[in-house]
């Protein structure tokens, strides 16, 4: 086992490697503006630009410039400042992802909840009325595209402008540490909106899941055993329906964990995925390259964390 | 001696989107206490949903049961999901035919017995732990201290079914439904358990129903054998009966496809022809006329009902004249084909 997680953590370093040369050249051919006719604004002259372009090390070529971000990393942990205000990326970023997990964490518990309960009782009940009401309408939720979500969501609900003001409002977040109140009811909205399209997806796919375990062998067994059926749902069913959505869980919540951009886009939260949606944007390489590593270091360290959840919950797997 | 359970014409049957399944059509049979029972019958007979039925395992909307089953002077079809959950794994217990997948692979062995102990039976966790070892020491198991903690995938086919029979003994029941139980084991472990099975049986004071498609699994064990076909059974007597005098041409077939220990050595087995029946459009008449090679117009009328037919409860299935079978087998026994049977029978080959 040990040598497997020392294997994969291998691995974690390649594909970040290889992933931060890609996000380098694909910004140098399909670049989103010109960094340096940025910074020199509107009105400078093409030397001037040129002046700039030599200060930011833009013009060196790209081998170069790659060479000189990655030792940067490695000897003084230094991911490069932002072209837009010379502030280390690092810093900006560490800033942000305290909002990012905030949206992440709250809305998985939701989405986990609600969709493992509503799984349950569809399967339980299934064919049901009420089985095919929460089904309808989770594959509205499944279809629903978030961004539509979150701007119905704050029509109906926000404070400002919904018509039943409830909950905090776009633009309303503040770290838990200033005012945990506020920090609650600001995410509010988000949280739900990022958990439907998720709880509804989990939700079928639960139910699918335990509907197909209710009828392995082993569930008879554990009928025939005298269990009472809430027992063999709950215990034996879910057991063994949950374990695969655990690896989805896991991959949901990386992907997340790198910046909800939709939803924080949507509802003005200060987090990483707003923020390399706001360096896209401004065409400021570095603070994209550090938003694109942040986020594919969760991904694929969410990986490495399914694969060794998944031995521990299932014994019949086993790494070496 | 009063019968421990008895069965008087149960019908089991789904509603599925093909057509309504007519699995079990009319069963009727009774078990003494201590005895072994002996159901034997091919893929698709409705052996396993008979057993299951008993249990109320197959109750669901779309599944009809009527008849009864008088266990403990109530019947049992008619108990509630509640009352019928204590009588499962209690007094009535079952274990299936494919031990790899009858276990839940997320458990331990162990924990998985003690559970059934506890479904059953106020003991706590430590408790009920020495009881599962001591189970597991029963059924033969070694090191059962130690194998209490084991997966089900490291213990082997055999082990795991020797698993199922601990956990179905935990609440000592009066009756064990085993289904199968030796169909998915290689050879010489069928015997160990088929063994087992016996020895524990004499042991405990319980009786068995053995659920086989195999003659020769119920050979050594039963003290009766039903024979079932396409839902219903087609014969019943001892199993010596059974062996020396059998009255249904369904019997004849089955016997003359198994190997027995003082057929002649090179004897040809010969399989029976054919399939069973749809069991959503059933012929009108005998289900195994069809297949029979002695059936006549008198067959296609309607299906028949166990008669008796010869020696002491011996009765069968067959509109045939009893006599005229009797000597038949014995033509076929002493090595006769079906045309020498055809003669005895009187129908024309
Ligand atoms: N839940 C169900 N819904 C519909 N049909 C069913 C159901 N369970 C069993 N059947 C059908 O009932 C018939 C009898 O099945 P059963 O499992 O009792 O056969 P069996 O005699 O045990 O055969 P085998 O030797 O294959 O175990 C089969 O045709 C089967 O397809
Ligand atoms: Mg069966």
């Amino acid at each position: 086992m040990a040598r497997y997680i020392a294997r994969r953590l291998l691995w974690v370093a390649v594909l970040l490697f290889l992933v931060s040369l890609v996000t380098f050249v694909i910004f140098y051919v399909f670049p989103t503006a010109d960094p340096a006719q940025l910074r020199a604004g509107r009105h400078a002259s093409p030397a001037q630009v040129e002046q700039i372009r030599h200060r930011m090390g833009l013009d060196k070529p790209l081998l170069v410039q790659f060479g000189n971000y990655l030792r940067d990393i490695f000897t003084k942990g230094d991911f490069g400042y932002s072209y837009v205000n010379e502030q280390p990326v690092k810093e900006l970023i560490l800033a942000r992802v305290p909002a990012t997990i905030s949206v992440a964490v709250g809305a998985s518990i939701l989405w986990l909840f609600f969709g493992v309960l509503v799984g349950v009782i569809s399967a339980v009940r299934r064919r049901s009325k009420l089985d095919r009401t929460a089904m309808g309408l989770a594959l509205v939720g499944i279809s629903a595209p978030e961004y539509w979500l979150g701007l119905v969501a704050l029509y109906l609900f926000a404070d400002d402008i919904g018509l039943i003001p409830l909950f905090g409002s776009a633009n309303s977040y503040v770290p838990i540490t200033s005012d945990p109140f506020q920090w609650f009811n600001s995410l509010i909205l988000p949280w739900s909106v990022l958990a439907i399209s998720f709880a509804a997806f989990y939700s079928r796919l639960l139910r699918g899941n335990l509907l197909e375990v209710m009828g392995e062998d082993y569930i008879r067994t554990a009928r025939a055993k005298g269990l009472t059926e809430r027992r063999v749902v709950l215990k034996h069913g879910l057991r063994s329906a949950l374990t695969p959505i655990v690896t989805v869980f896991g991959m949901d919540l990386g992907l997340l964990l790198g910046g909800a951009v939709l939803i924080e886009v949507v509802f003005n939260i200060p987090g990483v995925g707003r923020q390399a949606y706001d360096a896209i944007l401004r065409a400021d390489l570095p603070m994209i390259q550090g938003t694109v590593l942040l986020g594919a270091f969760f991904i694929i360290f969410a990986n490495l964390v399914v694969d060794i959840v998944y031995a521990f919950l299932d014994p019949r797997v086993r790494y070496e | 001696m009063a019968p421990l359970l008895e069965i008087k014409d149960l019908k089991v049957s789904f509603d599925t989107d093909d057509g309504v399944v007519h699995a079990v059509d009319g069963v009727s049979w009774s078990i003494e206490p201590g005895k072994t029972l002996g159901i034997v019958g091919e893929s698709g007979s409705g052996k396993t949903v008979g057993g299951l039925s008993l249990l109320g395992l197959t109750r669901s909307a779309r599944t009809e049961i009527s008849g009864e089953a008088i266990f403990d002077g109530r019947n049992l079809l008619d108990l509630s999901d509640e009352e019928l959950r204590s009588v499962r794994g209690g007094p009535i217990s079952m274990i299936f035919q494919d031990p790899l997948s009858s276990l839940h692979p997320y458990f331990r062995v162990g924990s998985q017995i003690v559970e059934a102990i506890q479904a059953h039976q106020k003991l706590s966790d430590a408790e009920a732990r020495d009881r599962a070892i001591e189970l597991l020491g029963l059924v033969g198991i070694p090191d059962p201290a130690l194998r209490v903690d084991s997966w089900p995938h490291e213990f082997s086919g055999g082990m795991r079914q020797r698993a199922m029979i601990a956990m179905a003994l935990a609440n000592e029941p009066k009756l064990l439904i085993a289904d199968e139980p030796t169909t998915a084991l290689d050879v010489t472990v069928q015997a160990q358990v088929l063994d087992l099975l016996d020895r524990l049986r004499n042991e405990l004071g319980m009786a068995m129903v053995i659920i086989t498609h195999d003659l020769g699994v119920v050979a050594q064990t039963a003290d009766e054998i039903a024979v079932m076909y396409a839902g219903r059974l087609v014969e019943r007597a001892s199993a010596e009966e059974l062996f020396s005098a059998p009255q249904h041409p369904y019997t004849w077939g089955l016997l003359r496809s198994i190997p027995r220990l003082d057929s002649p050595p090179g004897e040809p087995l010969i399989p029976i022809d054919g399939r069973p029946p749809s069991l959503i459009n059933r012929p009108t008449g005998c289900a195994f006329a069809p297949r029979c090679p002695y059936a006549g117009p008198s067959c296609l009328v309607e299906p028949p009902a166990l008669t008796p037919a010869g020696g002491v409860d011996h009765s069968a299935a067959c509109v045939l004249d009893v006599s005229a079978r009797a000597k038949a087998w014995k033509a076929l026994a002493a090595g006769g084909g079906p045309d020498d049977a055809k003669g005895i029978l009187g129908v024309e080959s």
